[in-house]
């Protein structure tokens, strides 16, 4: 029974001793040691077990991790007057948990110093740089398509080919987002350094750089105008070499039935010619030939000229009438 | 307490019954099993197991059956290594399936993009990756999956920004997931994230939603543009095809006509030719006989008809073969 007690008390204390003398520190965890609120000693970076004097010294526990830093959306001025829309984030980490110790204590103090310190980089650095540099970050040639203008579209009938109408161009632009990005760490770290805090940022990096909503909104009706614009210049090209065709279909038509005309009357006039000499020819042998056609055809023409309703003045001189009178 | 003695072989051993003895044994047997509880562990085939002695990692484990330290000294961390984990930007998986559904949440903020040329594209993309380096990701990094997403977004609108709307619709989807990819890629590990970053992949890319009737439109004029050329030049077939028919008419009328003319010229000329031969045999008689043929038929044709004596000097006298009375 004594024995079972003495066994109790003694595990009693060794509980007591490893937990006031002991700590364990967590492989994301460093810590520093202070014995009446007195830092002692280095931080201690390695994970595991340790030690301090119970009672007198106190561990105080800081991240080790890559820390986030999430900038707060805010609108800035650009060079070039732009209001716009940008949204960063930070990674940082407590690299001298002493100095981070003394000088901001806690984690929620340092983002409000980063956000001091970072929030002044970005809007000294937008304010001298227009956006389209901001936006790109390298000199990419880029091909940007635009439509014709009216003047330009000579030739219909290429401007009716699929998307013909539009402008395929190389334009390059200076891209300094990287060189913006840069300055803004290097302008942040010095400060950092300088003022002690114990915190190296790590990176930093736009996330978002968008038009404020109202430009936003002017944006899009300005593509919205565009589209509207091209729509149109098909709609318009498209009537366009519809009248152009029907044009021509008249022009064709009128080439094709003239010319057939052309021919029809040639070949006309070849038959009437070739007529024409085929009875010269014949009619046309001798002074007997030519009398007795002309007679032949006299008596067609009277044939021919004199019907029904006719009326006949006869004399008895004439030749068929010649025996009415008398048979002599 | 009460002893009571148990013989085991030979030997004798005094073992305590009774109330005492149960406790004892009740502390025991709950003592081992949450021990046993505690100390054995399985890690899936998918995953490794992170062992961690106070706080300090001593080894990574394969899958199957393990054994730790019970009492809270080894800490036991499972990770995913074999999983592909996924990431979305501009939309969420509601629920994934056969028919995947999507949140209709607007995430317009991730996913309109300012690009190069100032315009604004509608980016919507996934990230997926595997957990390459169980250790960083869980020690060295707090929070790893906002990182991850901060990385992405930035990268992305790095890459979008430095190509052009147009570029960003069309040809170069393929390239900007690239460029994204190594980016990623480089953040990932210059944050010790522990990832391997196995694909990254455009999604839907297209023009924002309050700009994309308007694009609808030009591609609708494109067409209205086809189908009205396309008509016009059916038009053209049509009657083109039918003016050449006209005009093959045009031309056979006129061959038939030359034909007829020549044909008739031969006919009128052999017979005339006939006629002169027997006229020539005897050309006074013949000539009569044709002349009173002639007369005869012509006469016999006219309904009235007045002979008048040579000798009359005015025509009154009349005689009225007809018998239907007088001159009209």
């Amino acid at each position: 029974m004594k024995k079972l007690t003495t066994l109790v008390i003694l595990v009693i204390i060794l509980v007591f001793i490893g937990t006031t003398a002991l700590f364990v520190l967590d492989e994301t965890e460093q810590a520093i040691v202070t014995q009446f609120g007195k830092p002692i000693g280095d931080p201690i970076m390695k994970p595991g077990l340790h030690f301090k004097i119970p009672f007198v010294q106190t561990v105080t526990k800081f991240e080790k991790r890559i820390l986030e830093w999430d900038g707060t959306p805010q609108e800035v001025p650009t060079e070039d007057n732009k209001f716009i829309h940008i949204d960063t984030y930070a990674r940082w980490q407590i690299e001298d948990a002493l100095e981070f110790y003394k000088s901001v204590h806690s984690e929620n103090q340092a983002q409000s110093r980063l956000d001091d310190i970072i929030d002044g980089a970005i809007r000294d650095e937008m304010a001298v740089h227009t956006l389209p540099n901001i936006v790109r970050s390298n000199r990419r040639e880029m091909e940007v398509v635009t439509v014709k203008e009216e003047e330009e579209v000579q030739d219909i009938k290429e401007a009716a080919q699929k998307d013909s109408l539009e402008v395929r161009e190389k334009i390059v632009i200076d891209g300094e987002r990287d060189e913006i990005r840069e300055n803004i760490i290097q302008h942040v770290t010095d400060v950092l350094e300088e003022t002690d805090l114990g915190v190296k940022l790590i990176d930093f990096r736009f996330k978002r750089i968008d038009y404020n909503t109202d430009v936003q909104k002017k944006v899009f009706q300005r593509m919205i105008a565009q589209q509207n614009k091209i729509a149109e210049k098909y709609r318009a090209i498209g009537q366009g070499e519809r009248e152009r065709i029907m044009g021509k279909i008249e022009q064709k038509r009128k080439e094709i039935l003239s010319g057939a005309y052309r021919k029809g009357q040639k070949i006309r006039g070849e038959a009437d010619g070739e007529a024409t000499e085929i009875y010269a020819e014949a009619y046309n042998r001798s002074e007997t030939s030519r009398n007795f056609y002309e007679f032949l055809r006299t008596m067609t023409a009277y044939e021919n000229s004199i019907d029904s309703t006719s009326t006949l003045l006869l004399s008895t001189d004439n030749e068929l009438l010649k025996y009415f009178k008398s048979s002599k | 307490m009460s002893k009571k003695k148990i013989k085991i072989g030979n030997e004798e051993f005094e073992v305590s019954t009774g109330r005492p003895f149960l406790w004892v044994l009740g502390i025991v047997v709950v003592i081992v099993l949450i021990t046993a509880g505690t100390s054995f562990y399985t890690v899936g085939a998918n995953e490794r197991g992170i062992i961690l002695r106070f706080g300090k990692y001593v080894k990574s484990t394969p899958p199957g059956l393990h054994w730790k330290i019970p009492w809270g000294v080894d800490e036991l961390y499972k990770v995913k290594t074999q999983y592909q984990y996924k990431e979305e930007f501009g939309f969420r998986t509601a629920r994934a399936g056969v028919e995947t559904r999507y949140s209709k949440a607007d995430y317009t903020d991730e996913s309109l993009i300012l690009n190069g040329d100032l315009n604004i594209t509608d980016v919507k993309w996934i990230v997926q990756y595997t957990i390459q380096d169980p250790y960083s990701f869980l020690f060295k990094v707090r929070n790893v999956q906002s990182a991850l997403r901060d990385i992405s977004e930035s990268a992305m609108r790095e890459v979008v920004g430095n190509y052009s709307f147009d570029e960003t619709l069309q040809q170069e989807r393929r390239r900007i997931a690239h460029s994204a990819r190594e980016i990623i890629t480089e953040l990932v590990d210059k944050y010790e994230l522990g990832l391997n970053i196995e694909l990254v992949q455009l999604k839907d890319v297209h023009p924002p939603e309050p700009v994309r009737p308007s694009f609808n439109d030009v591609n609708e004029a494109k067409q209205e543009q086809e189908t009205v050329i396309n008509q016009a030049n059916q038009l053209y077939n049509k009657r083109i095809y039918r003016a050449q028919g006209e005009a093959e008419r045009v031309i056979q009328e006129a061959e038939g006509y030359a034909i007829n003319r020549t044909n008739t010229a031969e006919g009128d000329v052999a017979h005339f030719n006939e006629l002169y031969k027997q006229y020539l045999t005897a050309p006074d008689i013949t000539k009569k006989r044709l002349y009173l043929e002639t007369m005869e038929k012509v006469l016999k044709r006219i309904k009235e008809k007045n002979i008048i004596d040579q000798d009359l000097k005015s025509v009154l006298p009349l005689l009225n073969l007809s018998g239907k009375g007088g001159l009209k």
